[in-house]
């Protein structure tokens, strides 16, 4: 089984879009959509969900009014800014980071530690197959343990189901969710697009995925919006020993299929979504020839695996 | 005054429009890049950093020699940054939030102050523009204290432009809790929409007050617009596609310089969102 995940550092570059497409292409797979805090593949694959669960994570500190005398314990001790101090101590949900220290240290006992619901999880069936999706609730934080459990219920389905491949659509940026993602993934997929910032915040996700030692691959997206820069970025990735797997046009049918709510492959006349499918056929070659154990020198069947830093 | 510019999708025009806001000023202006992730206000605003300092939290080191095993560090840790097995205590220092409990807890002193480096601070001045912004340590995944840092150096007698992350979570509302006013940059498409409406909860939440900015406006459907209506939150802009936009922006230019008589409604926003948050 592999895992393979879509990133881009940058937001808005086309992930979603993407993946969507891939899940229309690919046979015998799973979806995780790890962007959960502001997930969007669900609004392609149409999901009929078969389960539902509460999410709950961390705690947070909560103060009784009727014990506390205002001492300022808890202020002083809070590295978090969270408490303020008026009749009683005040605790901001949304500042706490669950640490518990305060309620550790009070000596009145008047900081209660609640369970923090933070979101919620899915399994579903789509058209495509199924996928397991999740919803944290908007403000919240802990979104790369709710990343790290959607992505273990899937390999379990995936597991259980005999599945050979899991698509993961992953957050923008380079932080908490993002690293989430990366666990256990064998193969990332960079979108990126053809802009100074997208070009800036591509080389940031490379560094990313060398820091883990994970082999990456690029597609431009949108990629005629700006040749020249297309090209620019094709040199950087050469340099880094980056493989390009393909670049997609810049086409209108991607927004027309996205108000449809349907991968852009359906539409089989869309320039951007037959270049997804050559995209694809690339990619399932690199997939399939990752089956090849790792060589000595770290090679994967022709694929650079990056120096860590 | 201090204007917040965030979406929850991400790419929808963040740095766009709050780059325009801060070039078009008549005020003296700051510029907060608080996408410490991915910061790429510099790229348009080509700010001279002269300024630059690291960010660090308190993780804890354990001095063996001290240690008696007593698991007090490893009981109030809450995030799984400190492990015992039998007698051998072990630190997970990429784990720890600072909270600074297992310190406090410890007996024995045989806890000493080490330090991880969250990312750098940069700072500088773009023509009349102060510039702020933070990149995270590569690796890194706790991007909150560099980002609370970033929003330290606010400097309250000027009209603050915050250019926040996408998303809707911690980093998000890190971003946005001390604006006066939240503008919210979408693009009128179902994910634009989708991730539209989870922001504006967040704003409710929060009280904030807020508007919206409608990017490449005649490339989706309606939606948005309607939600805004049924809402009754204002549409403070619509900027249509133009594919000399999408250049520019690929060379990193600015809107006000690609489309000059942008500048104008920019400012005019500015004076309108001052009288409303003076009120």
């Amino acid at each position: 089984m592999k895992e393979v995940l879509i990133l881009s550092g940058k937001g808005g570059t086309g992930k979603t879009s993407i993946i969507g497409s891939f899940a229309d292409l690919a046979e015998n797979k799973i979806m995780v959509d790890c962007d959960v805090d502001a997930s969007d593949l669900h609004l392609l694959l149409a999901p009929r969900p078969t389960e539902e669960h509460d999410f709950v994570s961390g705690v947070k500190a909560r103060v009784e009014a009727d014990k506390c005398n205002a001492c300022g314990m808890c202020l002083e001790i809070c590295q978090f800014e969270s408490i303020t101090m008026e009749d009683t101590a005040i605790i901001s949900e949304l500042a706490c980071e669950g640490c518990g220290v305060c309620a550790h240290f009070c000596p009145e006992e008047a900081i209660i530690l609640d369970k923090n619901h933070c979101g919620s999880w899915y399994i579903s069936d789509t058209d495509y197959g199924p996928l397991v999706h999740a919803q944290l609730f908007a403000g919240e934080e802990n979104s790369g343990k709710l990343v790290s459990h959607i992505k273990n219920q899937a390999k379990q389905l995936a597991e259980a189901s005999n599945t050979d491949l899991i698509l993961i659509d992953g957050a923008p940026g380079v932080g908490c969710p993002v690293i989430a993602s990366l666990s256990n993934v064998d193969l990332v997929v960079v979108i990126t697009e053809p802009t100074l910032s997208g070009k800036h915040d591509l080389e940031r996700i490379l560094d990313l995925t060398d820091h883990f030692k994970i082999p990456a691959l690029v597609c431009i997206n949108k990629w005629d919006i700006h040749p020249g820069m297309s090209t620019e970025i094709e040199t950087a990735c050469s340099k880094r020993n980056v493989d390009l797997l393909g670049k997609i046009p810049f086409d209108t049918t991607v927004v027309d299929c996205q108000i449809q709510g349907v991968p852009v492959t359906k539409d089989k006349t869309s320039p951007a979504g037959n270049a997804i499918r050559d995209v694809w056929t690339k990619l399932q070659k690199t997939i399939n020839s990752l089956d090849d154990q790792v060589s000595v020198d770290g090679s994967i069947a022709g694929l650079q695996l990056p120096q860590a830093k | 005054m201090q204007i917040a510019v965030a979406s929850g999708k991400g790419g929808t025009g963040k740095t766009t429009i709050s780059t325009s806001l801060a070039l078009s000023a008549d005020t003296d202006v700051q510029y907060l890049d608080c996408d410490v992730e991915e910061p790429n206000g510099h790229i348009f605003l080509k700010p001279e950093l002269t300024y630059s300092e690291t960010c660090w939290v308190t993780i804890p080191k354990l001095d063996e020699s001290r240690c008696t095993a007593c698991g007090k560090c490893r009981d109030i840790c809450n995030f799984n940054a400190i492990a015992q097995f039998g007698e051998t205590v072990m630190m997970f220092p990429e784990m720890c939030h600072s909270c600074l409990g297992c310190f406090r807890v410890c007996e024995e002193d045989a806890l000493l102050e080490d330090r991880r480096e969250i990312g750098v601070l940069e700072s500088g001045m773009a023509g009349n523009i102060e510039f702020v912004h933070g990149r995270v340590r590569i690796g890194e995944a706790m991007g909150i204290p560099l980002l609370k840092a970033v929003k330290k150096k606010a400097a309250p007698e000027k009209l603050i432009i915050l250019d926040a992350p996408p998303g809707t979570s911690c980093p998000f509302v890190e971003s946005i809790n001390d604006a006066d006013y939240v503008i919210l940059v979408t693009e009128p498409t179902p994910f634009g929409l989708h991730d539209l409406k989870l922001a504006v909860t967040v704003l409710k939440n929060f009280n904030i007050p807020g508007g919206i900015i409608i990017n490449r406006s005649d490339l989706g459907d309606d939606r948005v617009q309607r939600y805004c209506e049924a809402e009754q939150i204002p549409i403070l802009m619509e900027i249509p596609f133009q594919r000399s936009i999408a250049e520019g922006y690929a060379r990193g230019q600015n809107l006000v310089d690609i489309v000059p008589e942008l500048r104008d409604d920019f400012r005019d926003l500015l004076e309108k969102l001052a009288l409303q948050t003076a009120k």
